[in-house]
């Protein structure tokens, strides 16, 4: 899908290529993630393909054409493009901003209108709410989301992202990063995206191409890298404690099934029954749902000390952070870290109870791999 | 600022002259007498400043975009511009006369030339302090650098060129005072007409005339202004 053959380049006034003679090639639908130090290349690189920057030698192809024979015009409306900074219009409102592109193809009104609803959608932001906003009216991460429906609205078979979810908290970059896997999973985009985070290259990679001072160092699959790394440099980026990374690999609901834990409580559970329950509980925690299977929160055996009631319903704790099934083990080691507990409640996308993952757990994922 | 100066100067000279009574309503008596020929000169004092202002942004905005690219030819454009204001205004119509004659059109490029510096710096700063990283992402999806310009750069400047424009009027109002010398009409003419007749009610009423026209200027466009700064001020990000 794309095709990178011996590309340097070579800035004016500088004697040293930011890129060295790179070969790198994107097989269709997979994220490739370019990660290295700042200052190695990889965004160069990456704004070599839709030819921001023009490559000194060497030759990129784009879907089987040559990209620096064809023009740049049509050549960019076809690559989505998000940029760290995200580079939101202004003085345009967020509709505007996402029709971008559209305008630019000069699509009929009402069919940019339906596909900048519907992209908005997508990424979790109601139209209805925020298509007459201005950027300046939405955080961070509301601003990242636009960014990335800007990119796709257009549905271009490539997307280029440098760093597109770099500049909000990790917690939110973690939602961001879980709710763009779930997208790509639907539509399926060849993806260069750039890091210099390796944790985050672990996690949105299918292969990462690990550069250096303009070089490829080694282009593998996250699992391989982390196994095999091909030198000293690779091993470092990579980190001592490989294992932890591991569970940047490992989506929870793959483990849930392995998992034995208590069912959870219903809302209206009378007092005896719950103190047997919380007898029973390895982590002297217990969860209460409601009739719907909808996470209450959660009561431990210091609660019922605590306060007086009759049912579970009495005494629930509310639950700040709890993790989507579709996150992965590191997600859920930060959650458990961040509320200083050794566990965390596992719900699926319509917030419905699915299980509990304990620090233990992990250990155990981390032992059977290592 | 200058006109109100010269507003306060005016009341001074009122003053100071063989009885305050006497000179206010001897300006009075004036006005009601000439009420034709001042309304004349009025009207042509802000016809010579609408023309020239406005071809001054045309220029001026064209030569801000282009020099906006590249940053050498941006700062000889400049400094031309700045030696350009640094020349006294008298100078600057004699020099106009050979080459364009006695009358408004000398009038016309004497102001123009002032008019420049404010409009184009405003403008070169204007684009160049619009973020990268908007003009990165516009590029990168594949605007036109057409469409980048007019659909980007030039709105976001938009706030900053109108306040040079602002400048620039409200500047050539008061130089257009002096225009009449070289026969380019306006209220200068009162001034000067005033002044070799020992008239002071001329005087008065030309000078007074300057600054309403200049203060008018300054509060419509600063209106203007203001409208556009809350249109971006909506969506201001830096």
């Amino acid at each position: 899908m794309i095709k990178i053959e011996g590309v340097s380049k070579i800035f004016p006034g500088s004697k040293i290529p930011a890129v060295d003679n790179l070969n790198l090639e994107v097989k269709e639908g997979d994220i490739c993630v370019l990660v290295g130090p700042s200052g190695c290349g990889k965004t160069t690189t990456m704004k070599m393909i839709n030819r921001i920057y023009e490559p000194s030698s060497g030759s990129i192809y784009v879907n089987g054409q040559d990209a620096l024979k064809m023009n740049p015009i049509k050549l960019r409306l076809d690559i989505g493009y998000v940029i760290q900074e995200i580079g939101l219009f202004p003085h345009m409102n967020i509709e505007e901003n996402v029709a971008t592109v559209p305008n630019e193809k000069k699509w009929p009104k009402d069919k940019t209108k339906k596909k900048v609803a519907e992209m908005l959608t997508l990424v979790g932001l109601d139209p209805k709410i925020y298509g007459k906003r201005y950027p300046s009216a939405l955080s961070g991460g509301q601003r990242q989301r636009v960014g990335v429906a800007r990119a796709m609205v257009s549905d271009p078979p490539i997307m280029l992202m440098d760093e597109p979810f770099g500049a909000v908290d990790p917690i939110t970059r973690a939602r961001l990063q879980n709710e763009f896997l779930r997208i790509q999973e639907r539509i399926s985009k060849t993806i260069v995206f750039v890091t210099h985070d390796i944790d985050e290259a672990i996690k949105m990679g299918d292969t990462i191409a690990v550069i250096r001072n303009g070089k490829l160092i080694q282009h593998a699959t996250p699992s391989d890298l982390l196994s095999a790394p091909a030198d000293d440099f690779v091993a470092n980026l990579v980190g001592r404690n490989r294992s932890i990374k591991r569970l940047h690999l490992i989506r929870i609901h793959e483990i849930l099934d392995n998992v034995d834990r208590l069912k959870p409580a219903i809302e209206d559970l009378p007092l005896d029954d719950l103190k047997k329950k919380l007898d029973e509980s390895d982590i002297r925690s217990v969860m209460v749902v409601d009739r719907d299977n909808k996470l209450k929160g959660v009561i431990g055996v210091a609660d019922l000390k605590r306060k007086v009631g009759k049912v579970a319903a009495d005494f629930v704790q509310e639950i700040d952070q709890a993790v989507t099934d579709d996150a992965t083990l590191n997600d859920a080691l930060s959650v458990m870290l961040e509320c200083g507990e050794g566990f965390v409640a596992v719900v699926n996308e319509d917030e419905q109870y699915q299980g509990t993952i304990t620090l233990g757990d992990l250990l155990n994922v981390v032992k059977e791999e290592g | 600022m200058n006109q109100l100066i010269g507003l306060a100067g005016a009341i001074i000279v009122c003053g100071n002259q063989s009885g305050p009574a006497s000179l206010f309503s001897r300006t009075i008596t004036y006005i009601g007498r000439r009420k034709d020929i001042i309304w004349e000169l009025l009207v042509e004092h802000i016809y010579l400043v609408l023309v020239s202002i406005a071809i001054a942004i045309v220029i001026s905005i064209v030569i801000g975009v282009m020099i906006s690219y590249k940053t050498g030819p941006a700062i000889v454009v400049l400094t031309v511009c700045q030696i350009l204001m640094t020349i006294p205004s008298m100078a600057m119509l004699a020099f106009m006369v050979p080459i364009f004659g006695i009358g408004f059109t000398t009038g016309v490029v004497a102001l123009i030339l002032y008019s420049l510096l404010p409009i184009v710096r405003n403008t070169y700063t204007g684009i160049k302090e619009i973020s990268p990283a908007i003009v990165e992402s516009a590029i990168g999806m594949g605007m036109t650098e057409w469409r980048v310009l007019t659909k980007i750069k030039i709105p976001l400047a938009r706030p900053v060129i109108m306040a040079g424009i602002r400048t620039a009027t409200v500047m050539i109002v008061g130089i257009g005072a002096i225009a009449a010398y070289v026969g380019a009409g306006g209220l200068g003419e009162l001034i000067f007409q005033g002044i070799s007749r020992s008239n002071e009610p001329m005087i008065i009423v030309g000078a007074i005339g300057v600054s309403v026209i200049a203060l008018a200027f300054d509060f419509i466009l600063s209106w203007g202004e203001r409208k556009l700064m809350a249109i971006s001020k909506t969506g201001e990000v830096k």
